[in-house]
């Protein structure tokens, strides 16, 4: 049995909680100065060259890339060998997020209640936690900081098998539509298909935690992603929905069996500052 | 692209007039922040007092809620947030005399129709480019609501504030030109 103290672990969120923030991914950068190459409109040009400065600018200057850090949403893969000492593993997740939040001088989002107190919580906890346990003696820890922008475009229908696939990409197709420039295109479109109704909507989420561009390894949905994105792109939203070639960045599927009666399908928008960052303890 | 047109607030009724859709513009001047924690409660204070915590006539609001500054920075990141939240409160804000508006995203022909009605024009800021946004901002006050923390109404002065003109004073609309010319 591995040990793995909670100061560790603080420490480590912390630290994710700044990288996210500031420095976005090579992945993203790469496939965003890719897609500027496509891009035709000139409003879409122009933006994608002021996209490409303010991830040079945040990175250099330690700051954060957008104001909206997120809600701190954390993937953890918790491997079955690995005792955790010291603490609990969820106030150490948002113990790191508070810290990280404080001294990364971070935007606090998250408010008490919903409803009947929307008052900031005032450290950007809690935070958003999915645990898996898995074979091994590791902890992986993965942060995604999802904005408020593109969050609120998402989509979950629980569509007929007789919808089939023609079904599910129009209604993923017709959920970038209805999203139109609100989510900070170019985005990246997340998808769950599958499952349940709780599991589709968690899979959209994790499929936009997958490094950008890399397909789905199974080939057909392979080919599915790759259709869809062609679609996507010829809506003509464009950056910041204001016209052109890029909608989207990329389309990340990923997808589970399902019961006998059911086709549930999610769709997660992120926006172009699509940020992950994960540390292996 | 047009050549970037250079303003300063507060905005006059010639200005809006010379403000087309598509056109890139600079704005330099005081600027006030405002979400949508921040409209309601401006509305609701407004019915029960007949008092506003600033003169609306001829301003412009950016919607953001920004990042803490870190030493050395009038204000953190401050990209803009998403606008039509702000829409149920538009109509309203724009009836006490507000001229502009910065954000992004589409509006509703609610605020369209509000907006030719009190000739006032829509701005959109590059959603995401918040940290390079930030660099125009000189300095930042906050004048009302400091409870709501990043949404707390600031008062700010920009310099050379980079913007596109989405939805200019006739109603004509960028979200609505724009990807129709793309699609296929």
């Amino acid at each position: 049995m591995k040990e793995v103290h909670v100061d560790k672990i603080v420490d480590a969120v912390e630290e994710l909680c700044l990288t996210a923030a500031y420095d976005l991914g090579k992945d993203v950068e790469d496939c965003i100065i890719a897609s500027k190459e496509k891009e035709e409109s000139e409003f879409g040009k122009y933006i994608f060259d002021q996209i490409l400065e303010n991830i040079r600018y945040s990175r250099e200057e330690r700051v954060a890339l957008c104001q909206d850090t997120g809600a701190a949403v954390f993937f953890i893969e918790l491997g079955q060998d690995v005792h955790i000492v010291g603490g609990s593993l969820k106030d150490a997740i948002n113990e790191g997020v508070r810290r990280g939040y404080k001294n990364g001088y971070l935007r606090k989002s998250m408010v008490i209640d919903p409803v009947f107190n929307r008052k900031n919580t005032g450290d950007n906890t809690p935070a958003i936690i999915h645990i898996d346990v898995v074979p091994g003696d590791k902890l992986k820890i993965m942060l995604m900081p999802k904005g408020g922008g593109s969050e609120n475009m998402g989509r979950l229908a629980m569509l007929k098998p007789s919808d089939g696939l023609a079904g599910v990409k129009k209604f993923i197709v017709d959920s970038v539509k209805i999203a139109g420039g609100n989510p900070c295109p170019p985005v990246v479109v997340g998808v769950g298909i599958g499952g349940t109704m709780e599991m589709t909507t968690l899979l959209a989420k994790k499929a936009l935690g997958r490094k950008l561009g890399e397909p789905n390894p199974n080939p057909q949905y392979a080919q599915l992603e790759k259709e869809l994105l062609e679609e996507i792109n010829n809506t003509g939203i464009g950056p910041q929905g204001l016209g052109g070639r890029i909608t989207a960045l990329a389309v990340h599927i990923e997808y589970y069996p399902a019961h006998i009666t059911g086709l549930p399908v999610a769709v997660n928008l992120n926006c172009h500052a699509s940020r992950h960052a994960e540390v292996v303890l | 692209m047009s050549e970037i047109k250079k303003i300063t607030t507060p905005l006059t009724d010639d200005v809006i007039d010379s403000l087309q859709t598509g056109d890139r513009v600079e704005i330099t001047g005081v600027i006030y922040t405002a979400r949508d924690a921040a409209h309601k409660r401006l509305l609701e204070n407004y019915e029960a007092t007949g008092e506003l915590p600033f003169d609306l006539r001829g301003q412009i609001v950016y919607y953001v809620g920004p990042c803490p500054a870190k030493p050395g920075q009038a204000m953190g990141s401050c990209g803009p947030t998403t606008s039509f939240r702000m829409d149920a409160y538009t109509p309203a804000v724009l009836g006490l005399g507000l001229k502009g508006m910065i954000g992004k995203g589409p509006r509703s022909k609610e605020v369209v129709d509000a907006m030719v009605k009190h000739k006032a024009v829509y701005f959109a800021a590059i959603g995401g480019a918040a940290a390079i946004i930030s660099k125009s901002v000189k300095k930042a006050e906050v004048v009302a609501y400091e409870d709501l923390g990043p949404e707390a109404i600031y008062k700010i002065e920009v310099e050379a504030f980079p913007c596109i003109v989405v939805t200019d004073a006739k109603g004509n609309d960028l979200y609505v030109t724009g990807p129709q010319k793309y699609a296929r």
